[in-house]
């Protein structure tokens, strides 16, 4: 048995899969289980209060410039379901969720909010997989480069990237951005998102802040693990530098980032919100940001709910992957056994 | 001399071995600094740590500049002047002038206005509410603390900036209630970093003492136990205040925040971004001031961080 002591910490993320089976499901099934219920209960108080925030708002989906008769719009509201009480409209609402139906836009009209967010996600979600990929994998990179030379010039230059990079907003990059790359050097096209080249300019702007970021855990998890026992013993067997890197030192490093994962989906969700609408790219975010000018609200209440389900799905997948990874789970083994 | 097992010998033999050499009479172990208090130290790491320090410099430059700015100048930020619409920067209009003809200078600086109250006032808002919770979820423990945070948590987990959004939807929009609206879930970082602090600090003789003296147990929480989780806390804010920035800014941007003629960053940030390829120092002033504004603070603030902790120092 390992000695408790700070190195406990450092294991392989896949030794989990050695442990028995038996030993570490009971805790594992109660901690997923326990998050699944949480994140119910966000999204419950959540949807909950989109629709009390959706009946607060005065004006209804059915008003109209054009006067309607009584009789008209009394046949409107039955067909909607709005003149039944406010309860059972709640229930109703409810319901509809759980059948993913999201209602109809009040600007656009004969547009759901389903069919909306089924034409503009593919967008936002090739983008936001771009910027992810370059987050964690650019991240590593200038994390890794920082460790290796500690307290270099390469290490300092790293640094002052990187803290450039978390304090400059996406908002602000993506400009810069646009007016240096795209219109005095004509690199890259001012908008849209037609050629593969495209992707450059969003993505740099959406991953700006999350490649530092990731750069920072990298560089100080990784200076320490770089001193730990276990990279001694690999230098003495005689590995090659970048093998010790890859195969030791990174991954007891990339535990920080896992847990950050979460965070990251989130960061580059609402970065995109931005991000589409300076580059024009006709994204989820974009509508998004559409709906809020236009004031639709059905629009807006659907697409804020798509998003925190986005959003809390992908934080609770990243709980589970950090669970699966987690030491900590060792102690279980050392409870039970 | 062979020492035996016996203690006797050894204590005999000790006794023998070491003679007291006494004090060095030239004076060479005299301890010639004074010792420093621990807000000297944290004064002093600050103080050399040359990245915190442009930060703070910078951000004295910015309040000054959003204070005396608006106020010296000879333009206004509201007052029209159509003869003059996007005029490159010149003498007369630093910061070149918008489409309205307002000038760029004094509407940047009275967006740093805006900008810094708002980041201000809701990182204290945050402070006050994330102090009081987090201080009784840590020093009561128990039932309570198990309750309470799970009422955090689940208000964490709701993506911030849409409950943000939302809120700005339904209410009418202004500098209040952007603020109040951060302030929903924004308090829950500190409750959790109050929380921890007070956790370890609860058990402490100083905490044990006026306990015994019959205090009360608000007493104990907010004359004795918060004051010493000072430390983390003025980080905690410190470094919130760039967020609450960039959500003012951000909001503003999509059309939420303060509304025409009131300028803010991220308004002109929209203002500017249609007119990016033909006048661009409508864009680039703003986005510059942002930048360094947020730079600034988080610098500042992870220096801060740094010399309050050194241990945690992320170097």
């Amino acid at each position: 048995m390992m000695q408790k002591g700070i190195y406990t910490r450092y294991i392989y993320p896949f030794e989990f899969f050695t442990i028995p089976k038996r030993v570490v499901m009971v805790p594992m099934i109660r901690f997923i289980v326990q998050k699944l219920v949480f994140m119910i209960v966000s999204l419950y108080v959540l949807v909950t209060a989109t629709f009390v925030l959706m009946n607060a708002v005065p004006g209804s989906p059915l008003q109209r410039e054009k006067a309607t008769t009584p009789q008209i719009q009394a046949n409107l509201e039955a067909h909607y379901g709005l003149d039944k009480p406010l309860i059972q409209q709640y229930g109703i609402y409810l319901k509809n969720l759980l059948k993913f139906d999201l209602g109809i836009s009040m600007k656009k009209r004969f547009y759901s909010v389903n069919k909306i967010i089924a034409d503009s996600f593919g967008y936002s979600l090739r983008l936001g997989i771009v910027s992810v990929i370059t987050s964690v994998v650019a991240g590593c990179v200038l994390g890794i480069i920082a460790a290796l030379h500690h307290r270099k010039f390469l290490d300092h230059l790293a640094m002052v990237l990187a803290v450039i990079g978390l304090a400059i907003p996406s908002m602000v990059m993506a400009p810069l951005l646009q007016y240096l790359l795209a219109v005095k050097i004509r690199l890259f096209s001012v908008a849209g998102l037609d050629s593969p080249l495209d992707y450059v300019l969003p993505t740099i702007a959406l991953s700006s802040v999350s490649i530092a970021y990731i750069a920072r855990l990298i560089r100080t998890t990784m200076t320490e693990v770089l001193h730990a026992d276990f990279i001694r013993t690999a230098k003495a067997k005689g590995l090659p530098g970048h093998l010790i890197v890859w195969r030791h030192a990174l991954r007891n490093s990339m535990l920080p980032v896992v847990t950050y994962l979460g965070y990251l989906i989130a960061g580059v969700i609402t970065g995109s919100v931005v991000i589409e609408v300076i580059f024009a790219i006709p994204g989820m975010g974009k509508f998004f940001v559409q709906s809020v000018v236009d004031r639709d609200y059905p629009l807006i209440m659907g697409i804020t709910v798509f998003y925190a389900v986005l959003l809390m799905v992908c934080r609770f997948l990243a709980d589970i992957a950090y669970a699966l990874v987690d030491p900590r789970l060792r102690n279980f083994k050392k409870k039970v056994a | 001399m062979r020492i035996e097992g016996n203690t006797n010998t050894v204590t005999q033999a000790n006794v023998d071995l070491f003679a007291p050499i006494g004090r060095n009479p030239s004076g060479s172990e005299r301890i010639e600094r004074k010792s420093m208090s621990a807000w000297q130290h944290i004064r002093y790491r600050l103080f050399s740590n040359k990245l915190a320090m442009t930060g703070l410099v910078i951000i004295t430059l910015i309040v000054l500049m959003a204070i005396f700015v608006p106020l010296l100048s000879p333009h206004n930020h509201y007052t029209n002047n159509l003869e003059n619409t996007n005029q490159p920067p010149s003498w007369e209009h630093w910061f070149g002038t918008d489409d309205l003809g307002r000038d760029m200078f004094v509407r940047t600086w009275k967006g740093a206005q805006v900008s810094l109250f708002v980041g201000v006032a809701a990182a204290l808002i945050d402070l006050a509410i994330g102090v009081v919770y987090g201080g009784i979820m840590g020093y009561y423990g128990g039932k309570v603390d198990e309750v309470m945070n799970r009422i955090a948590e689940i208000l964490y987990a709701i993506p911030y900036l849409l409950v943000v959004i939302m809120l700005l939807v339904v209410m009418e929009p202004s500098l209040t209630t952007i603020i109040v609206a951060m302030s929903i879930t924004g308090w829950i970082n500190m409750a959790w970093i109050v929380r921890g602090q007070i956790m370890q600090l609860k058990n402490q003789e100083y905490a044990l003492a006026p306990r015994s003296l019959g205090a009360s147990n608000m007493r104990i929480l907010f004359r004795h136990l918060i004051p010493n989780a000072m430390g983390p806390i003025f980080v905690t804010l410190t470094l919130s205040v760039p967020g609450a920035i960039f959500t003012e800014a951000f909001l503003s941007f999509l059309g939420l925040g303060v509304q025409s003629p009131v300028a803010s960053w991220g308004t002109m940030l929209n203002d500017g971004i249609n007119a990016l390829t033909v006048y661009p120092w409508r864009e680039l002033f703003p986005a510059l001031c942002l930048g360094l504004t947020m730079f600034a603070f988080n610098v500042f603030g992870d220096g801060l961080r740094d010399a309050f902790d050194p241990v945690m120092r992320k170097s």
